[in-house]
């Protein structure tokens, strides 16, 4: 790497194996939004601890924990990337986590793939529902919380549905926090 | 008027839970506050309310369906959301019978519970809206109830109603029980901050360090048993007007804090470093005599000058006897509904000697003694024998029969009607100040200690 590694930026980290086509979707368009660089870290290949048999799903939180201990920059963001079903014991699933103000978040493109829903797969649409999640858990770490406006990518999302109503940018309030709040990281 | 942000208590025994329902509610921007058992969150209550509660059902010591009933006891009208495992859903029914608003069951659909919590939450603000309404209906009629016939209060609600509108000061001075708060409530109700709170706080019942963090709340670990950020109660008038009764009582440190206030129009909370604006209108009472306070410098005189920019003196209730009848049937009309008792009005002598005392608790006084004359009367008129003090009545017992003897059984029944007052009690007895000065001497009268 030639950029000092104490500057902005934000980590992409495959959790378990993941379609190489979606990270490199994520790498091209994630800079854009957050100006700063978006670089591919290690892999995170085991994710056996977080596994519930009982559940059948993989524990968020504890995947969450475990991109917190790869990251040694105050000012580096991660960003994990996963294809297995994600949930928190509370909810039956999630499409993702985040640590709010935190340096870390967690997204997981299961429940994104029309296939999920008994429909024909449909890439682009997979790798547009990814995008959003990304840049919405990322917007999470970065201090924001959840947008009244329908469009922002900051809106709640529980289903796809609400993914797709929502644009894959953030509204004006939300990018004008989302700058004030970027400044602050030194 | 702004929204203010909704505020959810949630009580589960397993920290994940509350954690994780914390994140999700923080996300959706709540205040979100927590508690592991029911008896914690009692006690958090005794403190503040929430619009929201989410209670699990399965909790040792007591369970959600206990906790629900005691925090119904304490706000009949609580949105309260259960939680619970899929096998007790009958005792989720069991608690939509006793008045919970829903249930869910764990673990969320995340759809179901964004739709349950935001059909809850408008139903809580939908309830705090009616409240806000029926409180400040009846915020409205005790300013019609303040009204009493006399010339002295009348010339109180004129000055009431020309200092509202402004966003003066205001120095409310008075004895106890005079009704310094309901004067600082109809200030409040006319003015152009109606809609916002009121907040009330009794500097003279709270010890300097709690005075201070209640006033200026307190961030999470400020000090021990800090363990949430709190507001003040000057973060809470915001919009709003801020009335600190016993002025008189706060420590020479806190009122070189509210001076400081009062300039800067910002606060900074206990433990904290973030400038806080603030926009209240401030009003003030006191039943002590801040000039003497000041003279013996255990009151600012900056401070004194800030507060005394407009001030309201409330008569004691002796200088208005004419108001007492009117006010001792409105009190009676009252406790007599609330105890479901068939009383319509006072023996005639027994509303003469309501109207004879002296009531040195003032309105409060008055309201008490009409409160046990009701508890105690076992007829439909409230008797002599029903109140719980005895006022000379009948033909006044004039000791001795000369003329002096008259003239200084007369001079003492005048100045104990003024409460003393030597210039009211001249002008009743058509005197001058000079010449009551010299028959109190002559005749030895002394004001008696009540
Ligand atoms: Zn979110
Ligand atoms: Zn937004």
């Amino acid at each position: 790497m030639t950029e000092p590694t104490d500057l902005p930026r934000i980590i992409l980290v495959p959790v378990g194996s993941v379609n190489p086509r979606l990270l490199e979707f994520l790498i091209l368009t994630l800079p854009d939004t957050f100006k700063m660089p978006c670089t591919l870290g290690p892999p995170l290949l085991d994710v056996s601890q977080a596994y519930s048999l009982v559940r059948q799903q993989y524990y968020s939180t504890e995947l969450l924990a475990r991109l917190l201990t790869l990251n040694q920059h105050a000012t580096t963001k991660i960003l994990g990337v996963t294809e297995v079903d994600l949930f928190i014991p509370i909810l039956t699933f999630v499409f993702g986590e985040a640590q709010l103000n935190g340096p870390a978040a967690i997204i997981s493109a299961h429940r994104l793939r029309q296939s999920f829903y008994g429909l024909p797969e449909d890439e682009a649409l997979l790798l547009e529902r990814c995008q959003k999640e990304a840049l919405h858990e990322l917007g999470h770490t970065f201090g924001l919380v959840h947008c009244q406006s329908f469009e922002c990518v900051m809106h709640r999302s529980h289903s796809v549905e609400q993914v797709d109503l929502k644009r894959n940018s953030f509204c004006p309030m939300c990018a004008q926090t989302l700058a004030h709040n970027r400044l602050t990281l030194r | 008027m702004t929204k203010r942000p909704i505020s959810i208590l949630i009580v589960d025994d397993e920290p994940i839970v509350r954690e994780s329902l914390q994140n999700w509610f923080r996300e959706e921007n709540y205040l979100v506050d927590v508690a592991a058992s029911g008896k914690e969150a009692l006690d958090k209550l005794t403190r503040q309310t929430w619009d929201l509660f989410l209670l699990d059902i399965k909790m040792p010591g007591m369970d959600g369906l206990e906790l629900q009933r005691k925090i119904k006891q304490i706000h009949p009208s609580a949105t309260i959301i259960i939680m619970t495992a899929y096998a007790s859903v009958e005792t989720a029914v069991e608690a939509m019978k006793q008045g919970a608003y829903d249930y869910l069951v764990k673990p969320f659909d995340p759809d179901d519970l964004e739709r349950i919590v935001h059909k809850a939450v408008e139903h809580a603000q939908l309830l705090s809206e009616n409240r806000q309404l029926r409180d400040k209906i009846e915020e409205m009629s005790r300013f019609h109830q303040i009204i009493g016939q006399s010339a002295s209060m009348r010339r109180v609600l004129e000055q009431v109603s020309l200092v509202a509108a402004s966003d003066t000061t205001v120095l409310i001075r008075g004895e106890s029980g005079t009704g310094k708060e309901l004067i600082a409530r109809a200030i409040h109700a006319n003015s152009a901050r109606r809609y916002m709170p009121i907040v009330i706080v009794n500097c003279g019942a709270l010890a300097e360090g709690v005075l201070e963090s209640e006033l200026f709340g307190h961030e999470k670990g400020a000090f021990t048993g800090a363990q949430y950020r709190r507001k003040g109660k000057f973060e809470m008038a915001d919009g709003g007007t801020l009335f600190l009764d016993e002025i008189g009582d706060i420590s020479l440190k806190t009122q070189v804090d509210l001076l400081r206030v009062l300039e800067d129009k910002t606060i900074y909370r206990v433990g904290g470093n973030t400038p806080i604006p603030v926009d209240f209108r401030l009003v003030a009472a006191t039943n002590k005599n801040l000039e003497a306070l000041v003279a013996e410098q255990k009151f600012r005189e900056d401070l004194y000058y800030r507060l005394n920019v407009f001030s309201i003196a409330l008569p004691p209730l002796r200088e208005r006897r004419e108001d007492i009848p009117l006010l001792a049937e409105h009190f009676l009309r009252q406790f007599a509904q609330n105890m479901n008792k068939p009383i319509h009005g006072f023996a005639t002598d027994a509303m003469h000697m309501l109207c004879q005392y002296d009531w040195p608790g003032n309105v409060r006084e008055l309201q008490n003694a009409i409160e046990r004359a009701v508890l105690v009367c076992k007829g439909s008129t409230i008797e002599p024998s029903d109140l719980p003090f005895q006022v000379n009545n009948g033909p006044s017992p004039v000791p001795g029969q000369s003329l002096a003897d008259m003239e200084r059984h007369h001079i003492l029944r005048v100045l104990q009607q003024t409460g003393w007052n030597i210039s009211q009690s001249a002008r009743l007895l058509g005197i001058d100040r000079v010449t009551l000065y010299n028959k109190i001497k002559r005749y030895h009268l002394r004001r008696e200690p009540t």
